[in-house]
């Protein structure tokens, strides 16, 4: 199960919003073993395309380094699908690198609507997990 | 003195858990082929027949070595190599 914030929530939908038809994408960061994100890193899509993303590997390096040196993990890693559902793509699949990570998908196919939901990727194998939004943590 | 080498959390599999190892070589190929005599199926992770996987992110201190020179990029004692996935996917 993905615990995530209500604010966390939304500033995703809206950088997917913000970033369509192009596909967006990023990184919430959080205390390691925690499981809890917590720092909302939106990414550059080297890319720009709205079939395909790839985070800017030069942002990587410099967001991976911050996040080793802060001890932290990306608890979750997202992207929008801009015109499919919010479902891991066998491309997603292939790519998934961080098997520790929740993979959210989010979709601005629809204007009314932007499912947002959680996957774990392990090995090509996807499990979609539950996604409880909180005010906070508490 | 030799170069260290970052390993990401999906290929410690391959050093017994190890975030960091060390290695020695003149250029980029010649690290990676000492890598593989210690940990063997690493290589197989990092280069294919073409040269560097594309989806694999391989960085000299603060460079990318695609803009450096790939493979043949020179390396030299006190230097940190850092392997990273690339995070890609995308609805294609």
């Amino acid at each position: 199960m993905l615990t995530i914030s209500r604010e966390l929530v939304d500033k995703i939908v809206a950088h997917a919003r913000a970033d369509h038809p192009d596909e967006a994408c990023g990184v919430v960061a959080g205390p390691a073993g925690s499981d809890r994100p917590e720092r909302f890193i939106p990414m550059e899509n080297a890319e720009r395309s709205p079939t395909f993303y790839r985070f800017d590997s030069m942002e990587q390096l410099r967001v991976w380094r911050e996040m080793d040196d802060r001890d932290e993990v990306p608890v979750v890693i997202y992207h929008s699908h801009t015109a499919t559902e919010a479902y891991p793509s066998r491309t997603d699949i292939s790519y998934a690198s961080e098997p520790d990570a929740h993979y959210v998908l989010v979709s601005t196919a629809s204007e009314e609507e932007t499912p947002f939901r959680s996957f774990r990727i392990v090995d090509g194998v996807v499990t979609e997990e539950e996604v409880k939004i909180v005010e906070s943590y508490g | 003195m030799a170069i260290e080498v970052r390993i990401p959390t999906i290929l410690r599999s391959y050093t017994g858990g190890a975030k960091a190892v060390n290695a020695q070589g003149a250029t980029l190929e010649e690290l990676i082929g000492d890598l593989e005599t210690r940990h063997p199926g690493l290589k197989d992770r990092l280069v294919d027949e073409s040269g560097l996987r594309r989806f694999v992110n391989v960085y000299l201190n603060d460079e990318d070595v695609r803009f450096l020179g790939g493979l043949g990029t020179p390396v030299s004692d006190g230097d940190t190599v850092t392997v990273l996935p690339a995070v890609a996917g995308g609805a294609r």
